[in-house]
């Protein structure tokens, strides 16, 4: 069974905080979900399922579900780190095509700035029991030194440079600067980029995503309500997801599950990435967004750095618009988590809401993906294609 | 000025599994050694019960030559100290995460043959490490 035209996205709510020591997580949960309530023009008991993933308080869906007291008649809490709202989109697609769900609520939030977490830079060990743990904790594995040994490896490889690196962070602050909620909105050049301290090489402090308090929601739902509401429809074509590790020690950082995810994503769209007209590309790191548009297709492996050069990802210069909102590079990284983020930036640019300033005209098919966890150990990766009808 | 690895850096505890005990037991005697599958003959990293590429459980330990080259790397520059962090391809053939130790920070590179030592967690338990080979 395909998913393709069994659901659509009919609210989409990117909570406007990046600061938030005044509120709850659960809080922050539920502001999103009446914000994108709001927007699709449902009602709370309109919803029948929920998704929610590990940033969830307490027991996820049961803690949520009491909160916001909700009947759900379908539940799902898959984590796979910040790639997880984007497979549950895909996940909330099939529960409605198999009829145990008719509006299915998703959320994230979080308040890791406020709350003073050291996202990047500070191991911290997971669960006890965790297969890993004892083999690579002892060494201090955090998240920018993996993603650090990924970017060091692709330069190896393929002659990839920090100038190549740096113009993904000055195209995500040409879009960042007409977006008033983004936190960074000076739009920077790459010799900033290059200036900004190394924090573990070849990554420098501007290579990496920002630590934001905050949070989104998104409404998805079967054609026929989705066509009774007053919003434009936004339908989903096609989803893959995967995730890589190590492959029992047959390492290989040249390539992320993007490779695996994004032509399942594609065959069950039966669209091809020539046809993709904005892409939101997950982009903890610099590193992140240039593995991943080799790897979805946009360009061939090994030419990451030359395809992103030059403006080539600024809406209305290059071919290739990603990130309209800023990214979470420069505008938001809710609960170190950013794939809800990055589908409602793809919502916003196929209903044509997005800033005039980098609206792709006449977008009619975006392509949304995340990297969830490690790109340096073992990640998720999931790859959702969306359209306008 | 070239940054040199400071030992030791204090190495967090963190917990054993039955299935490192072999791993432990001959680290103490000074050697290093690595499971190979009976079965399908390959060696994996790191270590399981069950071979990650044929599921079987016939699992043997067996010594290593300790040496490798580096796969990848990054000095982590933002922590006080400084630390090199890697991926190490063994001789046998696994790649497999470790701090490069012992070295100038500025030396490092992919390909550079490194040997392994071992370094005491806080629990003390034995990590295995590497250094540039002579």
């Amino acid at each position: 069974m395909s998913i393709k035209d069994k659901a659509c996205i009919v609210g989409a709510y990117e909570h406007p905080t990046r600061y938030a020591p005044d509120k709850s997580v659960a809080q922050l949960h539920a502001e999103c979900a009446a914000g994108a309530l709001a927007d699709a023009g449902l009602d709370k008991d309109d919803i029948d399922g929920y998704f929610c993933a590990g940033d969830a308080p307490g027991l996820g869906p049961m803690s949520m579900v009491d909160y916001m007291n909700l009947r759900v008649t379908h539940v799902d809490s898959t984590d796979i780190g910040g790639s997880s709202y984007v497979a549950l989109v895909a996940h909330a697609a099939q529960a409605i095509a198999a009829g145990k769900c008719n509006v299915a609520l998703i959320t994230l939030a979080g308040k890791p700035r406020s709350s003073g977490m050291a996202t990047g830079t500070a191991p911290r060990p997971g669960n006890p029991d965790q297969p890993d743990l004892e083999w690579e904790f002892p060494y201090a594995p955090a998240t920018v030194n993996m993603y650090a040994m990924a970017a060091m490896r692709h330069m190896y490889e393929f002659g990839t440079t920090s100038e190549q690196l740096a113009w993904i962070k000055v195209a995500a602050s040409h879009h960042a600067q007409h977006n008033p909620h983004a936190m960074l909105r000076d739009v920077v050049t790459v010799e900033q980029v290059l200036g900004s301290p190394v924090v573990a090489d070849p990554l420098h402090r501007l290579d990496c995503c920002v630590i934001s308090d905050g949070g989104g929601a998104l409404l998805v739902t079967r054609p026929e309500i989705a066509k009774s509401l007053k919003r434009p429809v936004v339908r989903v074509l096609g989803a893959g997801e995967a995730v890589k590790g190590q492959l029992g020690g047959k390492v290989d950082l040249t390539y992320s599950g993007a490779a695996w995810s994004g032509p399942l994503a594609f065959k069950e769209a039966g669209v091809t990435p020539e046809s993709i007209q904005y892409a939101s590309i997950y982009d903890s790191f610099t590193i992140t967004v240039l593995m991943q548009l080799e790897d979805l297709g946009f360009c061939k492996k090994g030419e990451g750095g030359r395809f992103v050069m030059d403006g080539n990802l600024i809406s209305g210069v290059g071919k290739l618009p990603f990130n309209t909102d800023g990214g979470g590079l420069c505008n938001n990284h809710p609960a170190n988590r950013g794939g809800i983020t990055k589908v409602i930036e793809a919502v916003r640019q196929l209903r044509g809401e997005a800033h005039p300033a980098v609206q792709v005209p006449g977008c009619a098919l975006a392509l949304a993906h995340g990297t969830g966890g490690s790109l340096g150990t073992r990640h998720g990766s999931a790859t959702l294609i969306l359209e306008r009808t | 000025m070239t940054e040199t690895h400071q030992t030791p850096r204090a190495i967090a505890a963190t917990l054993r599994q039955p299935e490192s005990a072999a791993f432990q037991q001959a680290a103490t005697q000074g050697q290093f050694s690595i499971p190979r599958c009976q079965h399908c003959g390959q060696t994996h990293w790191y270590p399981r019960a069950l071979c990650p590429f044929c599921f079987s459980p016939d699992i043997q330990w067996e010594s290593a030559t300790g040496l490798g080259t580096i796969y990848s790397y990054t000095v982590m520059r933002r922590a006080k100290p400084a630390y090199a962090i890697a991926y190490v391809q063994l001789e046998e053939g696994p790649i497999m995460m470790t701090n490069i130790v012992q070295c100038h920070f500025d030396e490092l590179h992919i390909g550079m043959p490194v040997k392994v030592g071992f370094e005491l967690a806080a629990n003390d338990t034995w990590v295995p490490v590497f250094s540039p080979a002579p």
